[in-house]
């Protein structure tokens, strides 16, 4: 969490920002908290430089990267030569999908190259978030009612759910290439000759398929968990009242789950935007499943700085749903917390 | 832990697209400080002898280790230190990669993969082998040391190498096409026993970039010239090219087809339902030994068909090269004999199934008793054609895969699918 802002909260106690909390307990308690603080700061230190050397370095040294030209071909030696400041024409390269022209200059990027994929992969990002995150909404919450009720083997159930979390997102998309293999088990079950890996549509609806299955029950469980945070009694009063079960749905459970529902909803939005595995092992990339992250991988091979630009290029992109999340949606990880925690007592 | 509201974003999208500038930043580094072919680190250590660490991917028939565990009986105060990588291919090329980016003098000698040679070379991470490290290549085949050579300069010893052969159905096909147009003269054959006619590897992977590659060649044209730029528009190439996806669009090759790697078009042999496949020869043990083939005893072998002959396979195999960082060169150069001596080359064959780069083994009695597709994968080697060599591989087989793609299933015309081939080749060359 704030892995990315670390020194701000740190510092903040420790040049007065909690005493003032606790302004009215006495100056005495003032000190005492004072030296709490700085005891805070020496006992963080380590963990944020250790984050500061894992996370914020190599996110520097990204975007530094990412305004260097690749390296190129010395034509004499046949040795690769360093490329040198690039300004901002690995950004301009990517989102006009410009490439280098073999006499100079740039040109349009012809087709096969990373540069021309651009526009589809975001699309094709963007695409795979919504649909996903919005299958996934739909049933994760129809699991969660069906969890929260008290039945026999409720325990039994919760745990089953999270088999296809648990399994690692590699080893679901191998399962799921030899279901959807021609002659896998997905065309025999249904008697049907589909080519899912190798058309479009069936193969994007077979990427769709497959993370639907492994994160649902992610979504579930964070959404159970804001359904037991509803005070039984609120149901008991609304059907003393008379209220039928389409009003106890919409006018008790959805406002009162909204909060945990929304930072699911987030979690889920900003994992989908940097999906990578599954479509990777699925379909290569093949018949426009090729994802930001994807084409970032694959342009690493090719050249690292302009695969630094385009990381960042991903790293806003998320930023910004994530602001509008945020700001627009409520989604406020932070301060829901909080406002349910009032809302309990 | 109150975090100030306009913050908030940055955090949560921080921690979750972390994985990815860190990824993109990950690689790092410099590339070209290294030795060119003369001076620098490559002339360094050129007399160091001691213990050295070899790096290869897992082995997975065990045959390195008897083979160090031999060296180090012999060489006892030169040791040498196994490190076995994973058996994912791309993960290996990552993990060299870090490795010389890091200047580190721990990897001595490296298995590079033949498309990786050029890339390597050019970065100036690997031993020139000439003078005082010259290497003796006279009894090796012609395609596997052109595959291991980069600028008129070798830079690797080959050590294993590769190439396609065709299998067909015995009892179904008389004698074997010799060219593409009598392979599928004979497709009638697989419509009246109602399965597939031919088989390769078209998904859109590294085995289509071999596969197109193959059918280019085969035809008479050629990826790259000699001069390394692309040579695509051309007549060859287009009549190459336009074989698979005319044989696509005839249905000679199945519908399924366009999903096919390595394993599942020899799962569809090996059940009966094609009546030729373009494959390595790893098959030919399975077909014939797995319990569930079904073409156990009517399995035929032959070179790749072409325009008027033996077709022009795409080269696939392994080479050692030495790292410019090592600081014993003169005890690794000893170990590239070693690993790439008959004897070596013999215990590879034997154990693990691995082709020779050794010209006079394909015709050693005892081998080819145990291997009996030998004497065609001679020929395959022979007239093979090495993946082109450069630098830029990465994006040159992007380019063939997107492009081969698109042609075999009939989204765009062969010609288009040609010229974009050429433009995206020719772009990735003038960097970027």
């Amino acid at each position: 969490m704030a892995t990315e802002v670390g020194p701000t909260p740190v510092k903040a106690p420790a040049s007065g920002g909690t005493p003032v909390h606790h302004g009215p307990k006495g100056v005495g308690e003032d000190n005492k908290i004072l030296s709490q603080g700085k005891w805070a700061t020496w006992l963080l230190a380590p963990t944020i430089i250790a984050l500061a050397v894992v996370i914020v370095y190599p996110i520097i040294s990204a975007i530094v990267m990412s305004f260097q030209k690749d390296a190129g071909l010395d034509p004499a030696t046949g040795l690769f030569t360093a490329g040198g400041p690039a300004g901002v024409q690995n950004y301009v390269n990517w989102i006009a999908q410009q490439c280098s022209a073999p006499a100079g200059g740039t040109v349009a990027c012809p087709p096969g190259t990373l540069g021309s994929q651009f526009w589809s992969a975001t699309a094709t990002t963007f695409f795979f978030t919504v649909v996903t995150v919005a299958f996934e909404t739909v049933l994760g919450f129809w699991m969660a009612m069906i969890m929260a009720r008290t039945f026999k083997g409720r325990s039994m159930v919760r745990a089953a759910v999270l088999v296809p979390w648990a399994i690692p997102t590699a080893v679901t998309a191998k399962l799921w290439f030899f279901i959807f293999a021609f002659e896998g088990i997905a065309n025999k079950l249904f008697n049907t000759s589909i080519l899912w890996t190798g058309s479009e549509w069936p193969a994007k609806w077979a990427v769709v398929i497959a993370d639907v299955w492994k994160t649902t029950p992610f979504m579930a469980l964070l959404i159970l968990a804001g359904l037991q945070m509803i005070p039984a009694e609120v149901y008991e009063a609304a059907k003393v009242d008379g209220a039928t079960a389409w009003q106890r749905f919409r006018l008790i459970t959805l406002p009162l789950v909204k909060p945990a529902l929304m930072v699911a909803i987030l979690f889920r939005t900003l994992d989908a935007l940097r999906m990578f595995d599954l479509p990777y092992i699925l379909t290569g990339g093949a018949n426009n499943t090729t994802t930001l992250s994807i084409l970032v991988i694959n342009q690493i091979r090719q050249g690292f700085n302009a695969a630094a630009a385009l990381s960042t290029i991903t790293f806003i992109i998320i930023f910004l749903v994530a602001f509008i999340f945020v700001r627009f949606l409520g989604a406020n990880v932070v301060e829901q917390s909080g406002a349910t925690g009032k809302g309990k007592k | 832990m109150k975090t100030p509201k306009f913050l908030l974003p940055v955090a949560t999208a921080g921690v979750l697209a972390l994985t990815l500038s860190a990824c993109g930043g990950g690689g790092g580094g410099t590339t070209g400080g290294g030795g060119g072919a003369g001076g620098g680190d490559a002339a360094n250590n050129l007399d160091g002898r001691g213990p050295i660490t070899y790096v290869q991917g897992k082995d997975n028939s065990n045959v390195v280790r008897p083979l160090i565990e031999k060296w180090n009986a012999a060489h006892p105060n030169e040791k040498v230190t196994f490190k076995e990588q994973t058996d994912q291919a791309d993960q290996q090329h990552d993990d060299i990669v870090q490795h010389f980016q890091a200047k580190d003098a721990s990897y001595d000698v490296v298995d590079v993969d033949v498309v990786w040679t050029a890339e390597f070379a050019a970065k100036g991470w690997l031993q020139p082998l000439k003078d005082k490290m010259a290497f003796d290549t006279s009894a090796m085949l012609k395609p596997t040391v052109d595959s291991a050579t980069y600028k008129g300069t070798l830079y690797a010893a080959p050590q294993t190498s590769d190439g396609a052969l065709l299998y067909y159905r015995k009892d179904l096909v008389p004698t074997a096409p010799k060219t593409w147009d009598e392979m599928m003269g004979m497709c009638s054959i697989a419509k009246e026993n109602k399965i597939g006619c031919y088989g390769g590897q078209f998904s859109k992977y590294e085995g289509l970039t071999v596969n197109a590659s193959e059918a280019i060649n085969s035809a008479g044209g050629s990826v790259l010239d000699a001069d390394g730029k692309p040579s695509l528009n051309t007549d060859q190439a287009k009549a190459g090219l336009e074989n698979l996806a005319k044989a696509y669009a005839d249905g000679n090759i199945p519908k399924e087809g366009i999903t096919f790697q390595e394993e599942q078009s020899r799962q569809a042999f090996q059940d009966g339902k094609l009546l030729f496949l373009r494959n390595w020869p790893y098959v030919y043990n399975l077909a014939t030994t797995e319990g569930s083939s079904k073409v156990k005893d009517k399995l035929g072998i032959a070179p790749i068909p072409g325009k008027d002959g033996p077709g022009a396979s795409s080269l696939g195999g392994h080479s050692l090269a030495v790292s410019v960082y090592s600081k014993n060169k003169a005890t690794a150069l000893d170990f590239l004999k070693f690993m790439t001596s008959e004897e070596t080359e013999k215990f590879y064959a034997t154990q693990g199934s691995l082709a020779p780069v050794l010209g006079s083994l394909y015709t050693d009695a005892t081998l080819v008793k145990k291997l009996p597709y030998l004497p065609v994968l001679k020929t395959s080697i022979e007239n093979a054609v090495p993946r082109p060599v450069t630098p830029f591989y990465p994006a040159v087989t992007k380019a063939i895969q997107e492009n081969a793609y698109s042609a075999i299933k009939g989204e765009k015309p062969v010609d288009t699918a040609l010229s974009d081939m050429q433009k995206s080749i020719e772009s990735a060359g003038a960097g970027s």
